[in-house]
């Protein structure tokens, strides 16, 4: 029916632009990329110009993950039961080489990239990122956001 | 498998976990809390969350491959960590660094110092609920990054400091882009002190919290400003003075009772000295010997020119360049042995420069100190910053360890906050600045 | 007091427990038979010599090469503002030292760390457990035995896509 579709691409359009411009993020820092997230959380940077400025500081109520600097093997389960007990929808951003793929440690400590753990959408390269490679990485999931299509058929999952 | 504060729990009260990832930014460290109602009966510290294996992977890498690893500990003040590795290279090598290397070590020790304390209270201010204090001060540690960048090409993890020297002068608009800085670090401290130090709720959430004793701390090796909060005026740089700390005048600001406030406003008054510091540096480091090399002409203009002949006189590029170095290089790197990498005009234009470059990035070759080892330390952002590497001989460290300022201070974490509620751990450990990858190497 | 007074008083004060005294690069390193650490601490930490803060303990593994591990402590004095490193020996077999844990308080998380890294043992600390690793991991990271790139993972890993 080209008539329900319509309605349907016009529904995604709409939610696409409410979810990607009101993401509450969960920063989930551990090392050095931490300082930059601060650097682009503050005024000079300002990710809140995106509509993500809102931190929120439990995984319930936010819909993305922000991995900050390196994940060990002793914070892995961490991140997972994290990743685990946030709600759908829900997009992960890998921030910093070593979220990315273990960075500069390539050693018996060090996770070799969060995507051994936990699915994510965009990577941010750097050690440390810009502030402005991480309002980049910003943009592109939200342009990711904004086309993700939407299963409308009852009882299943996007 | 129980934890120790498991295995000593009363069943009536209630274990809680303030976990690896905890929204006071500060990093990963876990606090088991064990509670009567708000009252903390009990507490036990887990870290060890960011350990990255620095010290194995120390042992794996040349001398001078592993200065970028040096820059992730502290992350806050890295420029710090590299000069304690550069020192203590230094020592075990018994070369003389140039009086403007040392200059512009301190320079960047002190822009590192300021910002580390801004990050420290900031974040403390912030967990306290002054939201404004934080941004104001990450305001003031964007211009002290940008002066840093401008020189060193990066804003945080810079590799700047290098065994024997720094890597490149001083951007030619040094002195503009160090008075903006200073100019509004003084003024975002004269706010941040406006905001805080009388404010009722500040005071209230750090007065007699955390308070910490002399003995006590000496017993616990506590040094820098968590130290000097109860007390103790003990400073590496005015102990054993390094680089040219020795001719500067700054003072050593003590606390009276250790409690939070007090490390708050050891801090804050650390930093106007720090200023002071960085005012005097700034007057006592000479203009740039002028480049030689004749008349100097645009790159567009050099390239053009160079399709038929070799470009006459010398291209205008920033002297920082690789390539164009090599005129500034006697007051930044010292010409004691092959510790540096030798100037490109040198690697590529003559045969020697090109054995000595090859010289010094073989495996095998390069930067091989005497059998033995060295302890050197210096005054890092939380406290003494100590190296401590064993050589064999070889091109690579036999053992290189890192006595980690913060360590001491959270080891006493949890005498500090048992009897206390769950309201006051915040402040206290905020005001500790410990910093995860000093902590956990 | 001069640093060949310091030795001499050291000396004196230790006696056979001193196995040598040495000078490397500018610091001062005072060598101790392995049995008598804690009582050569003791001494250290009172008047005269006053070193009232350890600054740290580690380890250096030589047991390749020489069959011990080399424990290492650098004292300083506030009063008098010298620094001592004091070396001591342990077999790699079997490697146990006594515990500084009731001279100074940081040296309980600085002995838990050297257990962590290279397995040296401190009986009577008070609750010697892995520090900087987890519960589970296996082997001791820094010992020249443990492989760098060994990695123990605590959940299962995914595979790269």
């Amino acid at each position: 029916m080209s008539g329900f579709d319509f309605l349907t691409t016009r529904l995604e359009t709409a939610l696409g632009w409410g979810r990607k411009f009101s993401l509450f993020h969960y920063p989930f820092i551990t090392a050095c990329c931490g300082m930059e997230y601060m650097s682009a959380a503050c005024a000079h940077f300002d990710i809140d110009r995106f509509g993500a400025g809102l931190t929120r500081f439990s995984p319930r109520q936010a819909d993305l993950l922000l991995v900050v600097g390196t994940v060990t093997h002793k914070l892995a389960p961490v991140l997972k039961t994290v990743y685990d007990q946030m709600l759908e929808p829900k997009w992960v951003i890998a921030f910093g080489a070593c979220a990315v793929s273990g960075g500069i440690y390539q050693n018996y400590a060090v996770v070799q990239g969060i995507d051994r753990i936990i699915p994510v959408d965009v990577y941010i390269p750097g050690c440390p990122p810009r502030p402005e490679t991480v309002l980049d990485g910003l943009m592109k999931l939200q342009d990711r956001i904004q086309h993700q299509k939407q299963d409308w058929r009852w009882g299943k999952k996007p | 498998m129980q934890t120790r504060i498991q295995r000593e729990a009363r069943p009536e009260s209630m274990l809680i976990n303030m976990g690896p990832s905890h929204p006071a930014m500060h990093g990963t460290i876990r606090i088991m809390l064990e509670l009567d109602a708000e009252r903390i009966l009990n507490a036990e510290v887990e870290v060890g969350y960011l350990h990255r294996g620095f010290e194995k992977t120390c042992e794996n890498k040349t001398y001078f491959n592993l200065l970028p690893y040096t820059d992730r500990l502290n992350y806050v003040s890295p420029l710090i960590n590299n000069l304690g590795y550069a020192m203590t290279m230094e020592k075990m090598l018994g070369v003389a660094v140039p009086e403007r290397a040392q200059l512009i070590r301190v320079l960047m020790s002190e822009l590192s110092r300021v910002s580390d304390h801004l990050t420290c209270l900031a974040a403390m201010a912030m967990e306290c609920g002054a939201f404004t204090v934080f941004l104001y001060m990450m305001k003031a540690r964007e211009f002290l990054w940008d002066t840093i960048e401008f020189t060193a090409g990066a804003r945080m993890t810079t590799s700047y400091i290098r065994i024997g020297g720094v890597r490149a002068d001083l951007h030619p608009d040094w002195r503009a882009s160090l008075a903006a800085a200073v100019g509004e670090t003084r003024k975002v401290l004269k706010d941040v002190a406006g905001l805080l130090d009388k404010n009722s709720i500040f005071q209230g959430r750090t007065r007699g919290v955390g308070v910490m004793s002399q003995e006590d701390a000496l017993s616990y090796g506590w040094t820098g400003p968590c130290l000097r909060s109860t007390g103790v005026p003990y400073d590496v740089r005015k102990a054993s003075p390094y680089l040219v700390y020795d001719r500067l005048k700054f003072e050593v600001p003590t606390g009276e009772c250790g409690d939070n406030y007090d490390r708050y406003n050891v801090r804050m008054r650390e930093m106007e000295q720090s200023l002071r510091l960085l005012e005097q540096i700034a007057v006592l480091i000479p203009e740039a010997p002028p480049l030689t090399g004749g008349l100097e002409i645009e790159p567009a203009e050099a390239i053009r020119v160079s399709r038929r002949q070799k470009a006459p006189g010398r291209v205008r590029l920033s002297p920082n360049l690789e390539g164009s170095e090599k005129d500034r290089l006697a007051g930044l790197m010292t010409s004691d042995g092959p510790v540096g990498v030798p100037p490109k005009e040198d690697t590529y234009a003559t045969m020697e420069g090109l054995i000595s470059h090859f010289l010094f990035f073989m495996n095998g070759k390069g930067i091989r100190p005497p059998k033995g080892d060295v302890y050197f330390s210096v005054e890092g952002g939380n406290g003494e910053v100590g190296f401590y590497i064993v050589s064999d001989g070889t091109d690579r460290p036999y053992r290189l360890h890192l006595r980690a300022p913060c360590f001491h201070v959270v080891a006493a974490l949890e005498q500090l906050i048992i009897g206390r509620l769950i309201a006051d751990v915040i402040p206290t450990f905020g005001s500790m600045n410990m910093i995860g990858g000093e902590l956990d190497r | 007091m001069g640093k060949e007074a310091l030795i001499e008083d050291i000396r004196t004060k230790l006696g056979r427990a001193v196995e040598a005294v040495s000078d490397s690069f500018g610091d001062t390193v005072l060598t101790v038979r392995s049995d008598s650490l804690r009582s050569a601490l003791a001494g250290l930490r009172e008047r005269p010599f006053d070193y009232a803060v350890l600054l740290d303990i580690t380890c250096v593994d030589f047991a390749a090469g020489e069959g011990r591990f080399e424990l290492v402590y650098h004292l300083y004095s506030l009063s008098r503002n010298v620094r001592l490193r004091l070396k001591t020996s342990v077999p790699a077999s079997d490697p146990a030292a006594a515990s500084a844990s009731g001279l100074w308080k940081n040296a309980g998380w600085l002995e838990r760390e050297v257990f962590d890294m290279f397995g040296v043992r401190f009986p009577g600390h008070p609750d010697l457990k892995r520090i900087l690793t987890y519960e589970g991991f296996e082997g001791h990271p820094l010992r020249k035995s443990y492989p760098w790139r060994l990695a123990q993972p605590r959940i299962p890993l995914k595979d790269k896509l």
